[in-house]
């Protein structure tokens, strides 16, 4: 089907958009139980290393920034193929996906400093629950980037005019509200300790 | 006229097995829900006849515990999971786009996904048995039981896994049908002109797709304690197992309504087709479901009294629980407004929809008593408490499943089902369940626990157990009566007509079965009983091209994907689980590029 010749719809959305919102408003729960169980578990480790011996926050500070500005460039990318500008909507869906990997090294600089601190999935409540949510959020991370890899790669084919807009929509869908899921984590995990 | 209308090519359903392997038509898909999930059916069903042979008598030595473990615990994974789920699936399928009047759901493919992940992950899970590690931690799993100490088989790894691969299919399936009610609907079927069944089901997408997360965490967290050795639920390690409760309820009492809320709206539709009368007070049935739904969130600790949280949480949590009386107290109340007054004709779905209202009262008195706290206290882990469920679930899920495949029958294969055999099926089950289920009061509150595999007749409640133990097994009977009445009737088959029972809504309106376009034109909807306000008949051949989609098998292969994924995860294989990952990718991209018309 191509986006242009949409089939009718009983509210006028695309139906796969209306899909989205409801697997986003899916994965708040998935999230939401993440984050929950991380808060209820705050403090009750009953041995160390935990938060404030171990947490780099002027490194997550870093690997934060890069991650908004990756929704900023998401943005730009959708405009670009929205208005049909091949050059500009390859330059920022390999943006997105370029900051997007950038914060996926840090993620893993950051695990791998954790580890030769001795902080492991197993070590306490704290590596638990740590690991198991940063490491949901960067596992969503890194199915977008292979989603926005795939549109640019679409983009060189000639197969991302502006009729397949909403397909940069829907990746912009996801990747804002990934972007949004760490904004949380941030201030809950790192900020507010 | 006459010429243009022969020249138009009417299509036809394709025929073979392949045919059915590929489907993306909703209609076939529903038919392979229905017919997995009564399978299903009859394989808990038979769990529960071997528990109940084992009860029949004191210190009984017939299955050894650990079998006993096994088969209570699938048991009751496999009724929720694996029967009364997908069987309202099957409904969801075949129906809901006939009601709404759409040509198939929104995303025919994602739906082929959710069958064929059903399927796999039904077998996935039941394959446990042929090894002999069946899960064996009861339904609801509560740690520390399931952790890796106390339960060092692969039993809970099959449990686990197979849950998170039903978890998938039903996601998938509740953002589809979520979609297909909010989106496809005909001209002029606007929210509150929809059938009560397909409001219900809509409500009950919206619990799936926001309560099968909640489980989807705890799972990942029981996995990753057995398989990485984290903490989650460790007490040395300052985990607390309450956890596991909590988030396990959140999504279970949700889960309840999510079970309950199809066949309520089935008997919605089914009561006013054979009182010849609208339902009673359409827009308050909708809100009560609504209202259900949204309570249905506040209530999961009721099913934690015993562990101590304290008179604050136990007097917020009895609250919720007698408020969401309210909302269901008053669709009984509608129902029955809706047959006062009605020309009734008691004919076989309409004996289960009335039997539903009957048993389903008796569950829900039994569920308002363990609102009390204090009751509850008594009453949790007794056979109480397996009275109580039994008479929501049988008596009133399953009871109101098999209102709807009476009613709908005709709709799906074009000939009725016998209605003397019928009567039969449902006079024997009423009786055999009310002689099963409840006599289990009384052993309950005599003391007996649930989850033991044998009793002293000290207790005082062998002959109860006996009598138990025979209604079981006239409940057996019942369901053999239906096996035998589609045999019967399908060899005996007439054929029904668009319209068999004189009913008000959308799916009557075309031939049965339904063609494979379902609409020869798109209907325009001006009243909640369209077939009763003088809706013109569905022409017999579309006056204009259709476009009817292909098939396409790539959603099973990602289903396979997944599978294989999990049993790698269960056997800790590195290679199976990248295999595994590679057939899913594989099967995502092509799906996504492959040329496919709606």
């Amino acid at each position: 089907m191509s986006d242009a010749a949409a089939h009718h719809t009983s509210t006028g959305l695309d139906n796969r958009k209306l899909a989205f919102w409801a697997f986003i408003g899916s994965e708040c729960l998935l999230f939401g139980s993440l984050i929950s169980t991380y808060l209820v578990y705050e403090g009750r480790s009953v041995s160390g290393p935990t938060t404030g011996e171990i947490l780099d926050i002027p490194l997550t500070t870093i690997s934060t920034f890069d991650l908004l500005m990756s929704s900023l460039a998401m943005v730009l990318a959708l405009a670009a193929v929205a208005r049909g500008d091949k050059v500009w909507a390859r330059v920022w869906l390999a943006t997105t996906a370029g900051l997007g990997l950038i914060f996926l090294g840090f993620q893993v600089y950051e695990f791998s400093e954790f580890v030769h601190h001795g902080l492991k999935l197993q070590t306490n409540l704290f590596g638990s629950t740590f690991f198991t949510l940063t490491g949901f959020h960067g596992g969503h991370v890194l199915v977008g980037v292979i989603w926005l890899l795939t549109l640019l790669l679409r983009s060189f084919q000639g197969k991302l005019g502006p009729d397949k807009a909403l397909q940069v929509e829907l990746a912009g869908l996801y990747w804002h509200f990934v972007d949004v899921v760490w904004i949380v984590i941030f201030t809950v995990v790192y900020l507010i300790q | 006229m006459a010429t243009a209308a022969a020249a138009v090519e009417v299509p036809q359903a394709p025929s073979g097995v392949w045919s059915w392997i590929t489907t993306t038509d909703h209609k076939r898909i529903g038919i392979l829900y229905g017919v997995t999930a009564f399978f299903f059916f009859l394989v808990g069903g038979l769990e529960a006849l071997i528990i109940r042979a084992q009860l029949g008598s004191p210190d009984n030595t017939l299955v050894s515990a650990e079998t006993y473990n096994q088969l209570f615990t699938m048991h009751g994974t496999t009724m929720v999971f694996l029967a009364i789920m997908p069987l309202s699936a099957a409904f969801f399928n075949f129906i809901i786009p006939l009601q709404i009047g759409a040509r198939d759901v929104a995303f025919p493919r994602l739906n082929a996904f959710s069958y064929w992940v059903f399927l796999l992950g039904g077998l996935f899970m039941n394959a446990s048995f042929f090894i002999g590690a069946a899960p064996n931690g009861g339904w609801f799993g509560y740690a520390n039981l399931t952790s890796l100490q106390y339960s060092p088989g692969l039993n809970i790894d099959f449990w686990v896994l197979g849950l998170q691969i039903l978890g998938i299919a039903s996601i998938a399936a509740g953002v589809n049908f979520l979609i297909t009610l909010v989106n496809m609907r005909a001209p002029g079927m606007t929210m509150m002109r929809l059938p009560v069944f397909s409001w219900m089901a809509l409500i009950t997408q919206f619990l799936i797709v926001t309560a099968f997360p909640v489980i989807t965490v705890a799972l990942v967290f029981l996995m990753f304690d057995r398989t990485f050795g984290t903490t989650f639920f460790n007490v040395a390690a300052g985990g607390n197992v309450l956890l596991w409760q909590h988030l396990f309820w959140l999504f279970g009492h949700p889960e309840v309504y999510i079970l309950i809320l199809p066949p309520m709206g089935m008997v919605s539709d089914i009561i006013p087709t054979f009182s010849r009368k609208p339902l009673f007070g359409y827009a308050v049935v909708v809100y009560s479901g609504l209202l259900i739904a949204i309570l249905g969130w506040g209530v999961w600790a009721h099913h934690m009294f015993s562990v101590g949280m304290g008179p604050i949480a136990d007097a917020v949590f009895s609250s919720t629980t007698m408020l969401i009386a309210i909302p269901t107290g008053v669709k009984i109340f509608n129902w029955i407004a809706t047959m006062w007054g009605g020309r009734v004709r008691l004919e076989t779905p309409m004996l289960f929809a009335v039997g539903f209202i009957a048993m389903f009262i008796l569950g829900g008195l039994s569920g308002v008593m363990h609102s009390s706290a204090a009751a509850d206290l008594q009453q949790t882990d007794t056979y109480f408490v397996i009275a109580h469920i039994h008479y929501v679930l049988y008596g009133g899920a399953i009871q109101g499943i098999f209102a709807g495949i009476y009613y709908w029958w005709p709709k799906v294969t074009g000939w009725k089902l016998n209605e003397g055999l019928g009567k039969a099926h449902f006079w024997i089950s009423l009786v055999g369940m009310n002689i099963a289920f409840f006599p289990m009061h009384a052993i309950g509150l005599l003391g007996m626990p649930r989850r033991i595999y044998t009793y002293d007749t000290a207790l005082g409640v062998d002959q109860m157990n006996m009598v138990s133990t025979i209604g079981a097994f006239i409940v057996g009977l019942s369901a053999l009566v239906f096996l035998v009445n589609v045999w019967y009737s399908r060899r005996t088959a007439t054929p029904a007509g668009a319209n068999p029972w004189g009913a008000p809504t959308l799916e009557w309106s075309m031939s049965s079965p339904p063609p494979v376009y379902n609409f020869a034109v798109l209907p325009e909807v001006n009243s909640r009983v369209p077939l009763w306000s003088g809706m013109e008949p569905m022409p017999e051949t579309p006056p204009e091209p259709i476009h009817v989609p292909d098939g396409s098998y790539w959603p099973l292969v990602a289903a396979l994907g997944i599978v294989i994924l999990a049993t790698g995860a269960l056997l800790k294989g590195l290679f199976i689980t990248l295999g595994g990952a590679a057939v899913l990718v594989v099967g995502i991209y092509a799906w996504a590029f492959e040329p496919f018309e709606v």
